[in-house]
């Protein structure tokens, strides 16, 4: 697991399961579509990984699809770290 | 033709679609006024029948009181049917300011504005009050309504784990450089029946300089010795800045809602909230009814005692009898299935069974979390709950689940 997919997964750990709440979160579980995270409070993650990595995921790629799963949000990062880069 | 066979079709494949998912709600037709026993046709085409209703919001048993029923009569004779205008034209009558000023008293407030529903009130409220340099920090159980009327705001989002105080004072010191923040919740969480930790959010509130907003729609009327709400309940009564509630639940059950607190935010409403601004007053006969509903809840407390009394021996009777039931002390009483398709069976069953009760599944719950929500009134005897714990006993025994806990029934569900 790379530095920014362990990131993601921490805090998707820390901050969307409840105290006691004992499910397994891997690159692979989808975090969305399984209800783990709503649309609504999918916010604090876009948020946070921006702040994070210092770049802007405009709204029509932060999808519920491209946020369903650990891998995707990394890959999603990477994209956006890449496109931050080639536009200074 | 506009409504194309594409149009159609494509319509249809989404319907069809939510039928498969197994999400596909139907009405059932009620031929008796909405009370403790009703009469019901369902499915559609089928012999009526009488059955004891265990989930309707009917909380103080006020939805077909004489005394309401008579007030609302003589409000639709003195002051007619309807308004025929938005309140700020000519849709405001006497009545309407009355009983703004009566909520304001009941409620512990500064002002009072009514809404169509406490829907509207929730969508409007935020747009008219916040913008782009606050923020809602919202517990994430919260009521669809909100979650709307939040989307329609420009301020930050941001949401805290259900009633972890932790968290929320973490976002509260994060959000420390916005103008306004504002802590958002429900006071009683109409899926799983349990109550807001009022007193630490208020402490939190004083501590981080901010704002509370508080649904009490599941809690005006009973919760609290005298009923207040959620804010009587947990003794930080008159220290809530903004309460929305609705007339639609144990206020009669008709429909309308309020959003009540600070004066200013209730004129900034006024001034901007476009659900209050752009639909109807809210119709005179069910201002006339809702004050008589007033009048007979502050001037005894006897239908919200028996009401806790009915919920405390219900929850007893359940847990008696084997059922996983979700902690709590509010007629909201969940009984855990964790699984849809057996929240659903149940439902059925009982159904057949003469008790009316209704599942609860994804995403109007998180997933896994399937439940028949039953919901206590003041309208119950006891004899209604004694013959309705027979039916749920039956069902539960039919499905082998009697004294099975949360592990025992997902490892089932998932079997």
């Amino acid at each position: 697991m790379d530095e920014i997919t362990t990131v993601v997964r921490d805090y998707i750990i820390r901050e969307y399961l409840q105290e006691g709440d004992d499910r397994q979160i891997t690159e692979k579980t989808p975090i969305i579509s399984s209800g783990i995270v709503d649309s609504f409070s999918m916010v604090s993650l876009l948020r946070f990984l921006e702040k994070k990595y210092s770049i802007h995921i405009p709204d029509e790629a932060a999808t519920p699809e491209a946020f369903d799963t650990v891998e995707r949000i990394a890959a999603l990062v990477r994209r956006f770290q890449k496109a931050e880069v080639g536009s200074v | 033709m506009a409504f194309s066979d594409s149009f159609r079709h494509s319509y249809q494949t989404e319907i069809e679609g939510i039928k498969t998912a197994g999400l596909f709600k139907q009405e059932r037709y009620i031929h008796s006024p909405q009370s403790s026993e009703i009469e019901v046709e369902f499915p559609a085409g089928s012999t009526v029948r009488k059955c004891i209703n265990i989930c309707a919001n009917n909380y103080l048993g006020l939805s077909s009181h004489p005394e309401v029923i008579a007030a609302a009569h003589a409000g639709l004779d003195s002051r007619g049917y309807g308004m025929s205008s938005v309140r700020f034209i000519c849709g405001t009558q006497d009545m309407h300011r009355e009983l703004e000023n009566r909520l304001t008293q009941f409620l512990g407030t500064e002002d009072t504005l009514l809404f169509p529903s406490c829907m509207d009130a929730n969508a409007g409220f935020f747009e008219a009050c916040l913008n782009e340099r606050d923020v809602m920090i919202a517990d994430r159980l919260v009521h669809a309504s909100m979650v709307d009327g939040m989307r329609l705001c420009k301020a930050m989002q941001d949401t805290y784990k259900h009633s972890d105080m932790e968290h929320l004072e973490e976002k509260l010191q994060e959000h420390q450089d916005k103008r306004f923040r504002m802590i958002i919740t429900d006071g009683v969480f109409s899926m799983d029946g349990d109550t807001a930790k009022l007193a630490d959010i208020v402490a939190l509130a004083e501590k981080y300089n901010a704002m509370v907003f508080l649904d009490d729609s599941h809690a005006t009327g009973f919760i609290g010795k005298t009923g207040r709400g959620t804010h009587e309940h947990c003794g930080v009564f008159g220290k809530i800045d903004v309460i929305t509630t609705t007339l639609g639940k144990a206020l009669g059950g008709a429909s309308g809602g309020c959003v009540s607190g600070r004066r200013e935010l209730v004129e900034m409403c006024r001034q901007r909230a476009r659900p209050y601004l752009f639909s109807n007053a809210v119709a005179p006969v069910i201002v006339a009814g809702a004050l008589k509903v007033l009048d007979l809840i502050s001037a005894s407390t006897e239908r919200r005692d028996k009401l806790e009394w009915n919920a405390g021996y219900w929850r007893g009777l359940l847990k008696q009898a084997g059922f996983d039931v979700k902690e709590g002390d509010t007629p909201i009483v969940p009984v855990m299935l964790y699984d849809a398709k057996l929240a659903q069976d149940i439902a059925r069953d009982l159904f057949d069974e003469g008790v009316y009760a209704i599942g609860f599944f994804f995403p109007v719950v998180p997933k896994g979390q399937a439940r028949i929500r039953t919901q206590l009134s003041a309208a119950h005897e006891k004899h209604h709950l004694d013959t309705a714990i027979e039916a749920f006993k039956k069902v539960g025994k039919k499905h082998g689940i009697l004294g099975l806990g949360r592990k025992e029934l997902m490892a089932r569900c998932a079997a």
